[in-house]
């Protein structure tokens, strides 16, 4: 490819009495072939995050246009007044879904980090029995295919009158970061040296003072970065959700939102205005993390 | 509680260092008391939330119980687990999982480490690109199948609107077996050929420039480099991105969901999926139990491949 390429930039009579120039014409050939795929397929890769940005802030008739119309449409805003307003005046289902997801997604990430932090503190600082084992257990709770634990979930809230309230979606949720929480944190924990507990504790701190004083303010940044990408997963959670939840009062964004498929007609406008009020914040988020972002997806497991 | 024993050892400490050994004990006990205190909680709620119904499922796997017939469970010893086993139903949702974990896999891996490849080459804009690309990884599985279902929408979708325009056939893409399944690989692909473009992009970032310096003095052709140098480097890395991506798309669930529901006919109903319908329309909870425990065995093999090439990766 790149010798075709090359052959066919112009680059003179030159070319071939000096090899370094002709290794410079074959490089920038080379170069542009890459930068115009590289162009492609960002295109092809944000083009449906355009469209659905589009399609939300087109008239209704403009979003069934065919064939489908790219620039020349009607800007309007009713799709997104139509997230937060219902009808009729007052509040929109869709509203409240947001706020339960705001609920759930929240105090389950504060709960996660509570429980999380001291443990992978804990697990980074001391010699336990079968420490790896134990943290390779962690993990692969997390690993567990949500339909099948639903199953047992499903009936255990049953019991336990759980259904369909935010706590029982706080808690699965809480359980569902945990493993993240402590593998990230473990990371961070162990790039904070230990020698700075150590020597707080020679000056007559006790281990848990030394903790506080000295180590977790360093951690501070580190428990942002994972708090944030806890937030995202039980925001962007679906499978507990729509089998543990199924009031409008409960119900959070996700479900919420996959209901406005259900019925004969779709309104699609409404759908990628309430995706775009929904996918803003995360992308917004990601953006703040963007230096963990490798940490975050593979849970804490790969570092650079 | 903690406090009480290491605030007189200090003090013994710092009059004078006359019995360190008595310190060093003492300190080691309470370490070990605040690492039971503070590591317990995590473990008692993930025992409770992910052990405990783990267990349930694989108690009800052994009865014939169902979650609206009520009453008590019969046991029925491994009858669930043949039945599961020898279904044709689900040898056939084996291979459609099977199909679609491989497909979306490969396609992600190609696309993704060209992706990064691409990038790593590029001196200027690199992390704005990498920005662009990671926007479909960070959304929702909902507003990724809400969304291209509208787009793949046979009358006013968008894709058959541009095919239109280039005088193309139209594609019935959802409602077809053959192309359901293939948008449901495509729609995969779309959503995290990011993740391992990033991944991808770490390895590759991290292979020191002068091993290319040095190949270049010894007019080494790009190919050679790329063989030899950039794909060695970067392969552990991404197979760690591999595995990772083969267990999450195998336990994949609301894509199916969202995207297809399982359809036309069954032709896009993974092994999840099918689960549900097993559990929460048939109601046969008993066998869903089977069914699911099966598949958790297969997620703890695969994990288990994942952690233990990621901790050999993590020693060298």
């Amino acid at each position: 490819m790149a010798v075709s390429v090359n052959e066919a930039v112009p680059a003179g009579p030159v070319r071939d009495r000096t090899p370094p120039a002709r290794r410079v014409a074959g490089g920038r050939g080379r170069s542009v072939l890459e930068v115009v795929l590289l162009a492609v397929l960002a295109v092809v890769m944000l083009f449906p995050v355009l469209w659905m940005i589009e399609t939300s802030i087109k008239e209704n008739r403009d979003v069934y246009a065919v064939p489908a119309k790219f620039i020349d449409f009607q800007v309007t805003l009713a799709h997104y007044r139509d997230v937060f307003v219902a009808p009729g005046g007052g509040r929109s289902a869709l509203s409240v879904a947001f706020l339960n997801s705001v609920l759930v997604a929240g105090v389950s990430t504060v709960l996660a980090t509570l429980l999380g932090v001291p443990a992978a503190w804990a697990y980074s600082r001391f010699t336990l029995k079968a420490k790896k084992d134990q943290l390779f257990f962690i993990l692969s709770t997390r690993f567990m295919p949500p339909v099948v634990v639903v199953i047992p979930i499903f009936l255990m809230y049953r019991t336990a009158g759980l259904i369909d309230t935010p706590l029982g979606l706080i808690l699965i949720y809480t359980a569902f970061n945990l493993p993240f929480t402590i593998w990230m944190m473990k990371g961070f924990v162990d790039e904070v040296p230990p020698e700075y507990e150590e020597a707080a504790m020679l000056d007559g701190h006790t281990r848990l003072q030394a903790f506080r004083k000295y180590t977790l303010p360093l951690l501070v940044p580190g428990i942002a970065a994972t708090a944030v990408f806890a937030l995202i997963f039980s925001w962007n959670e679906f499978v507990f959700a729509v089998f543990l939840t199924s009031s409008d009062s409960v119900r959070t964004a996700p479900p919420a939102i996959a209901g406005l498929i259900g019925g004969t007609t779709v309104d699609w406008g409404l759908v990628a205005a309430s995706s775009v009020v929904f996918a803003l914040p995360v992308l917004l988020f990601a953006y703040l993390v963007r230096k963990h972002l490798v940490a975050g997806v593979t849970l804490g497991a790969v570092r650079r | 509680m903690s406090d009480a024993v290491p605030l007189t050892t200090d003090s013994s400490g710092q009059v004078a260092t006359v019995t360190p050994p008595a310190r060093g004990r003492s300190r080691r006990l309470s370490d070990r008391k605040l690492a039971v205190a503070f590591i317990t909680p995590a473990l008692l709620l993930l025992l409770a939330m992910s052990v405990f119904p783990l267990l349930w499922a694989l108690y009800l796997s052994f009865t014939d119980y169902s979650a609206t017939r009520g009453g008590s469970a019969g046991f029925v010893w491994f009858e669930n687990y043949i039945a599961v086993l020898t279904s044709a139903q689900v040898h056939l949702r084996a291979l459609t999982t099977l199909i679609y974990v491989v497909g979306a896999v490969a396609l992600q891996t190609v696309l993704g480490f060209t992706i990064a490849y691409l990038i790593s080459r590029r001196t200027h804009g690199r992390g704005l690109l990498t920005t662009l690309f990671l926007v479909p990884m960070m959304l929702s599985p909902v507003v990724v199948g809400l969304f291209w279902r509208f787009m793949l929408d046979a009358q006013f979708g968008v894709v058959n609107s541009m095919l239109g325009s280039l005088g193309l056939e139209q594609v019935e893409w959802l409602t077809r077996q053959r192309t359901a399944l293939a948008s449901l690989i495509v729609v995969d692909t779309w959503q995290w050929t990011p993740f391992i473009m990033l991944i991808a992009l770490a390895g590759l970032t991290a292979v020191p420039r002068y091993l290319y310096e040095a190949a270049s003095i010894d007019r080494a052709s790009e190919w050679f480099k790329f063989r030899t140098i950039t794909l060695p480097l970067v392969w552990p890395l991404l197979l760690i991105a591999v595995l990772f991506r083969s267990i999450e798309a195998f336990r994949l669930f609301d894509l199916v969901y969202i995207l297809t529901s399982g359809g036309p006919g069954v032709s896009t109903e993974t092994l999840s999926f099918h689960v549900y319908k097993v559990a929460f329309l048939g109601f046969n909870t008993g066998t869903a139990s089977a069914y699911g425990i099966l598949m958790v065995v297969v997620v703890i093999v695969l994990t288990q491949l994942y952690l233990r090439y990621l901790n050999k990766l993590k020693e060298d």
